[in-house]
């Protein structure tokens, strides 16, 4: 099975999948909160078209709608709300000093190791290449863990929260050649109220502790001792 | 005949380069509103050196004058390396891609110690720099090489480039790492902005600069040159293993004429790019440089890892 004997479908599948990794290392390593959010709208981009050609090679029409939502809520509308809120709050200039980027990053290539390695015996049992966009998927949802883990910013665990739905949602499209239009729906509106939530917990923290900072909220803790 | 076409490759190589980078100067000076000089001027300068009497400083060792020959010859001979408008050609099947990286590493070696050979501040500073930077560039350039020397199976670089030839278009994931990877290498190696400035003569920033300040006359001619070729074999490396269609497979004169137009057509969009990059990027602080090159050694590791599980057969 040598990618040049796939058809082109499963070729520009595959180039998705690794565009996609990409993307999530790019949000790994990324210290100011606008070219994060920059990128996160640019992964929503890559899910869209993922989307349209899953729809259009598997002449599936209801993927169509999928795709129309992925662009509307994750390349327009999340991006933006999270950017006026960047803006509102005055933290756009902030570059988030991080810790050990170096490190970070390696252990994000070696979380992609890990993931592939967990998924080799299924890819192995299976006669379909397109289980190693599984293993893709696996691995945007564990460096989306890891971004949350890493960064400081409330914004940018947002960005690594909605980053992970982004990996399940590119599994479940490319494992499942697409969901029920029910299903799909119903995690379309979940993205949207978590993305309005998030936003009424930022102005609450903001007026808690007078900053995004999630490691100010440590810093409570230990007071209260 | 094809050692003919050989050397008349490498002495196209030879003679393009300046052009190449006079045409890189004339694109940012139309994207930065200045008034662009003739594409000819690299040409006019290197004239101009090579009349002028170099000047050595009287505690220069034989090193110093004898480095910058060394430069411009393993320089040329890495060119000989590279397909540039025909593949299969006798000087490329005798080395390979590692050969290539060996003649950079080379050339740069002589350059520091022509840096250090001269005892001033800045040309010891700008060789420890060099030196930090080629040794994270290098893994980096090796990681993006080897993608496609694994999907070719071989580390000859026109044997490899046929290979994706013929296979026609097929879209690796593999390969828009290792392109992503082998571009910000280039930039590095290159001294191109925003690693190093390589028009200013910025004390603190710069970097060849530096190394090349006591240099004048024919010697300064000569680095300058293999400058401008090291540039060329690196956008000619990105241009002809990504894109490589065009390349002339057979000698005949109509096939090489082709492959000519092709590369100095593909050589002017890659120019573009990294003009219009130059203009809209700062140049970065030195102590950010291990991060950007830790980010294209990640890419090329990116582009192994998906060559390795998501097109191989198993």
């Amino acid at each position: 099975m040598n990618i040049g004997h796939q058809d082109f479908y499963t070729q520009a599948i595959l180039s998705m999948a690794a565009l996609v990794g990409l993307t999530s290392f790019l949000m790994l390593g990324q210290g100011r909160l606008l070219r994060l959010i920059f990128v996160f709208a640019l992964q929503g981009v890559l899910l869209t078209v993922t989307t349209a050609l899953t729809a259009y090679s598997l002449d599936n029409h209801h993927l169509y709608i999928s795709a129309v939502l992925t662009l509307v809520l994750k390349v327009m509308f999340i991006p933006w709300m999270l950017r006026r809120q960047v803006l509102l709050m005055n933290i756009h200039r902030d570059i988030e000093a991080l810790k050990n980027n170096t490190i970070i990053m390696l252990g994000g290539a070696s979380l992609m190791v890990f993931s592939y390695y967990v998924l080799h015996p299924i890819v192995q049992t299976s006669s379909t290449i397109m289980l190693n966009a599984l293993a893709v998927s696996l691995s945007v949802v564990l460096l989306g863990m890891l971004l949350m883990i890493s960064h400081r910013q409330a914004v940018a665990h947002v960005v690594g929260f909605m980053s992970i739905e982004n990996g399940l949602f590119f599994a479940a499209i490319v494992a499942t050649n697409g969901m029920p239009m029910v299903v799909e729906l119903g995690i379309a509106f979940d993205v949207l109220v978590a993305a309005v939530l998030f936003g009424i917990f930022f102005f609450h923290i903001r007026t808690s502790i007078d900053s995004l900072d999630v490691d100010r909220l440590n810093r409570l803790h230990e007071v209260d001792k | 005949m094809s050692w003919l076409i050989a050397i008349l490759q490498t002495l196209l190589f030879v003679a393009l380069a300046p052009l190449l980078a006079g045409w890189l100067k004339w694109c940012k000076c139309c994207l930065q509103n200045r008034k662009a000089p003739s594409l000819f001027q690299p040409y006019r300068d290197l004239i101009k050196l090579t009349k002028k009497q170099p000047v050595v400083a009287g505690h220069a060792s034989w090193l110093f004058t004898i480095a910058p020959y060394i430069i411009f010859s393993a320089t040329v001979l890495a060119a000989t390396v590279v397909p540039l408008i025909a593949v299969d050609l006798p000087t490329s099947a005798s080395a390979d891609v590692i050969v290539m990286v060996g003649f950079f590493a080379f050339a740069r070696f002589f350059l520091a110690l022509a840096g250090l050979d001269i005892g001033t501040a800045f040309g010891g500073m700008g060789s420890s720099r060099e030196m930090t930077i080629s040794s994270l560039a290098e893994p980096a350039m090796l990681m993006a090489i080897f993608t496609l020397t694994m999907t070719a199976s071989t580390t000859n670089l026109s044997v490899a480039i046929s290979h994706v030839l013929n296979e026609g278009l097929v879209l690796r994931p593999s390969f828009v790492f290792a392109l992503f990877a082998l571009m910000l290498v280039a930039i590095a190696e290159t001294g191109r902005v925003p690693v190093d400035n390589p028009v200013t003569h910025l004390e603190l920033t710069m970097i060849h600069e530096a190394m090349i300040l006591e240099y004048s006359g024919r010697h300064l001619a000569l680095i300058e040159w293999a400058s401008q070729l090291k540039l060329m074999l690196y956008g000619v490396l990105v241009a002809n293993i990504f894109f490589p269609w065009g390349i002339a497979e057979t000698f005949s004169l109509q096939t090489l004429g082709l492959g000519l137009l092709v590369i100095l057509g593909k050589l002017a969009v890659l120019a573009i790019f990294l003009a219009v990059s130059e203009t809209l990027v700062a140049k970065m602080r030195m102590f950010r440089v291990q991060e950007y090159l830790g980010f294209a050694y990640l890419l090329g590791l990116l582009g192994m890892l998906s060559h390795i599980i998501l097109e191989t057969s198993r």
